[in-house]
């Protein structure tokens, strides 16, 4: 166990590969149907259990401290006992969907990762994480709002979208950005649209106009895709849920090659104080939902996933130990998903370890990897930012080392 | 009318004389209704402004009884147990609670005190998707919620502590001292029941960051230990109503914010109650709340320490607070006027308020509020829903917003219809999409 205290997957000789991307430059040129470089991150939002999530099965103080909650060591019937990826780590048994993509390489995990800001309050982890900034609140903008900002200067809101029904935070910014539950309800039907448009271009309300005159432009682009039906990739089924039907429409974004750079959605419900379950119910329901929906959509991606990097996150973990109802209390670190063609498989990080001297105040998982070294990681190694634009989109941090979750 | 003289003007500090324009008199309907109807304004005028907004201060004064007529009967809750049928029941129930929250917002006459209803239960939220809460939801709205939004800050919080709302949705019903007998049972019937058997967080946390102190407080994760232990044993019975129960009680000295609670019984959690109630961290909470609500995004701290300072001198009469915050010369100035970006529930209803519809049944416009992103009872996380600009405006919550106006005013709407002379549906559309309608 102490010898996992230093253990580095990856090697420190990652932060080496910050630099240039000769094709950063090059793309803002070729911005007319031209395959872009695409993060998709994806929110848990409620606080995911990542040890049960990731599971350090190579511990034994999570068996002492989770008595009904914890997932069984590898080597049990399947479905009910951790699936193993490097003898110490292993996946919940309802997260196997994702198996493929470990055993080809495309599955990087950050493990004790998160915030330095020791909120355990929902609402503030999440906004530091989506801005970016922890302890800082009045920073204005979310971090993949400013990676637009930093990209190009281009105005096409379809550069930047989210499933959701409200724009998330981390995309909120003075870089335009679309946020609609479905593409097919996003259109002004009927003879109204454009007496609409005009009246919102003539309107001296400049935050409302400016959000309409982005919806009307990204629309006429959209109406082309939206017209024909999709039909996911061969053998690709998504779940029949919300967060699912979020993830094709980001597929169908995607591959209709609108000049989509960033998208996002989100997953709530992993917020299990009671009764969370252990290799079965809740949180192995959630597990699943969320898995199956990553695969399908590293499936349906097909080839472009090369060209794509899917990271997840939550605003932080919970406690090591389980509470008086079979959940969980709200803790520090977790463990946060990368998958896509540049990425090098593997749990990285600095695992600190689960004895108490170990733990983050006595109780949680310590966070070792600052979440904005994994996020600097994806905006330089995937999307090809300069280094020299990492103090804008993680103004305050200097991102100086990276977990090595992306090959060099 | 005595309560016109009683209406503070210049004796309460920073007041400005209340003018009866049209442009302030519409401003002020904007605000402490969910937004004006054909004639408001002039009625308003009639009765003097001032008049108007006592009596709104004062909504046990107005008659309402024609509202309830408007209302759909609630089914009763199953007996069972089972998770599919509890689903199933939460799913119906959320959707004939929240056509007629929507139905009451649109026609009664106690407007203020309904904005209120919409402002504190967000501010106490609980989630209607969460075990048995559906079945809560009713008595939460009706007794716990509305009877104290113009009372005592202390009221509404006991009331919400020893809701069983509440206490299912924050999970405090199963926490128990962490040593609790191992025979003890609570009263109401856990799903797969585990018997409970230790301290669960969950409220505790919530009631210092949400409801009381902020989450700038100044509290520690040793304070939230200690109010959780504290209210160990508040849980709820098998008739689904609160109670006490001693065997699951933390039998220590718990000691919150530096006071020490002697070991006790559910005293010690009411004193808890005491202590946020009164703390100035709460004042200042709640009056920058209710300022964002009333008057902008981004009240002026002058105005909030004021209304803060009202909170403190009346013991937390909220009655007060809101009267300090609507007298307020930052709340009349004109640039105060449609500063507020309407939340997705203030867009439906002041809609249906502006057209004169008659509603016969409000459960279309629980799907319409689904889709543009504010479901009424189904908020999941316990912050509720926001009213600021930023957490609403969005190109496709737009494209919504002028798709419902074209569908409201163009007679696709079965469940609504238009009195005579409610003009050009198209010109009606492009108003109620217009930008200017999205603010109030």
């Amino acid at each position: 166990m102490v010898t996992r205290r230093v253990f580095f997957k990856s090697g420190a000789t990652a932060m080496l590969s910050l630099g240039f991307a000769p094709s950063f430059l090059g793309r803002a040129a070729a911005a007319v149907a031209a395959r872009r470089k695409l993060v998709i991150a994806i929110f848990q939002r409620g606080a995911a259990d990542g040890l049960n999530m990731v599971v350090p099965y190579g511990e034994s103080e999570y068996y002492r401290l989770r008595p009904t909650i914890a997932i069984p060591r590898p080597g049990g019937n399947r479905g009910e006992s951790v699936i193993d990826l490097d003898g110490f780590f292993g996946l919940h048994p309802a997260m196997a969907s994702l198996t493929p993509l470990w055993s080809n390489g495309s599955l990087a995990v950050v493990h004790a990762c998160g915030s330095p800001d020791s909120t355990r309050s929902h609402f503030d982890a999440q906004d530091y994480m989506e801005s970016a900034t922890p302890g800082v609140k009045s920073t204005g903008d979310g971090w993949l709002n400013r990676c637009l900002q930093v990209s190009s200067a281009e105005r096409d809101p379809l550069r930047g979208v989210a499933l959701a029904r409200t724009m998330p935070r981390s995309l909120q910014g003075v870089a335009p950005a679309l946020a609609f539950g479905s593409l097919d309800e996003f259109d002004v039907r009927g003879p109204a649209g454009t007496k609409f448009e005009a009246e919102y271009a003539h309107s001296s309300d400049l935050m409302l106009g400016t959000a309409a005159s982005d919806a009307f432009a990204a629309m006429r682009t959209l109406r082309q895709v939206a017209g024909t039906p999709y039909r996911p990739a061969q053998g690709v089924t998504y779940p029949p849920t919300p967060f699912g039907r979020s993830l094709q429409e980001i597929a169908r974004l995607a591959k209709a090659d609108v000049g989509l750079e960033v998208a996002f959605t989100e997953l709530g419900n992993w917020d299990h104080h009671v009764n969370e379950g252990a290799a079965k119910g809740q949180i192995a329901t959630r597990l699943s939902e969320f898995s199956n929906g990553l695969a399908a959509l590293a499936s349906d991606l097909g080839d472009r996933l090369a060209d794509t990097l899917i990271v997840t996150m939550s605003e932080f973990g919970r406690a090591v130990a389980e509470n008086g109802n079979g959940g969980t209390d709200h803790g520090h670190g977790n463990a946060m998903m990368i998958i896509g063609g540049g990425v090098r498989g593997g749990v990285h990080g600095t695992w600190p370890g689960l004895a108490p001297e170990h733990r983050f105040e006595g109780r949680d998982l310590a966070v070792t990897t600052d979440f904005r070294d994994v996020f600097g990681e994806i905006v330089v190694g995937h999307l090809g930012a300069p280094r020299a634009s990492l103090a804008k989109i993680f103004p305050g941090h200097v991102v100086k080392s990276t977990p090595g979750a992306l090959r060099a | 009318m005595a309560a016109l003289t009683a209406l503070p003007t210049a004796s309460i500090h920073g007041a400005a004389p209340v003018q009866d324009d049209p442009a302030t008199v519409a401003h002020v309907l904007n605000r402490l209704t969910f937004g004006p109807r054909a004639g408001d304004v002039d009625r308003a005028r009639e009765m003097g402004l001032q008049a108007w907004v006592d009596r709104q201060l004062h909504p046990e004064k107005i008659d309402d009884g024609a509202v309830d007529a408007r209302l759909l009967p609630l089914a009763s809750a199953p007996d069972s147990a089972e998770p599919k049928e509890l689903r199933r029941f939460a799913r119906r129930q959320v959707v004939t609670l929240g056509a007629n929250k929507i139905v009451r917002e649109v026609y009664s006459e106690r407007q203020l005190q309904e904005v209120l209803v919409d402002f504190w239960f967000n501010h106490f939220n609980v989630y209607a998707g969460k075990g048995r809460t559906a079945q809560f939801l009713p008595e939460y709205e009706s007794d716990v919620i509305r009877p104290h939004v113009l009372g005592r800050f202390r009221d509404l919080l006991e009331a919400t502590a020893k809701s069983p709302a509440m206490l299912m949705y924050l999970d405090n019903w199963r926490s128990t001292a962490p040593d609790a007998i191992r025979g003890a049972r609570l009263g109401l019937r856990a799903q797969n029941a585990k018997r409970p058997r230790g301290l669960n967080e969950n409220y505790g946390r919530e009631l210092l960051e949400l409801h009381t102190l902020g989450v700038n407080g100044g509290y520690t994760q040793q304070d939230v230990v200690e109010v959780a232990r504290a209210f160990t044993g508040w849980t709820i019975d098998r008739a689904g109503q609160f109670r006490f129960v001693r065997a699951v009680h933390d039998r220590g000295d718990v000691v919150v914010l530096g006071h020490r609670i002697a070991a006790g019984g559910i005293e010690q959690g009411e004193r808890v109650l005491d202590i946020l109630a009164s703390h100035p961290s709460t004042a200042h909470h709640i009056a920058f709340a209710l300022a964002q609500q009333l008057v902008s995004d981004d009240p002026s701290p002058a105005l909030v320490d004021r209304a803060a300072a009202r909170f403190t001198a009346t013991n937390g009469d909220l009655r007060e607070v809101v009267r300090t915050i609507v007298t307020a010369p930052e709340f009349l100035a004109p640039a105060t006027r449609g500063a507020k970006f309407k939340t997705p529930l203030e867009f439906v209803v002041s809609a249906l308020r502006a057209t004169g519809a008659d509603v016969h049944d409000g459960r279309p416009f629980v799907q319409a509020l689904q889709e543009l992103g504010e479901p009424p009872f189904m908020c999941q996380p316990p912050t509720g829903y926001r009213n600021t600009a930023e957490t609403w405006v969005s190109a496709g919550g737009l494209v919504n917003r002028m798709n419902l106006a074209t569908r409201l005013t163009s007679g696709a709407m079965r469940v609504v219809t238009l009195p005579d002379g409610a003009g050009d549906p198209e010109a009606l559309a492009l108003r109620l999409g217009s930008p200017e309608f999205q603010r109030r």
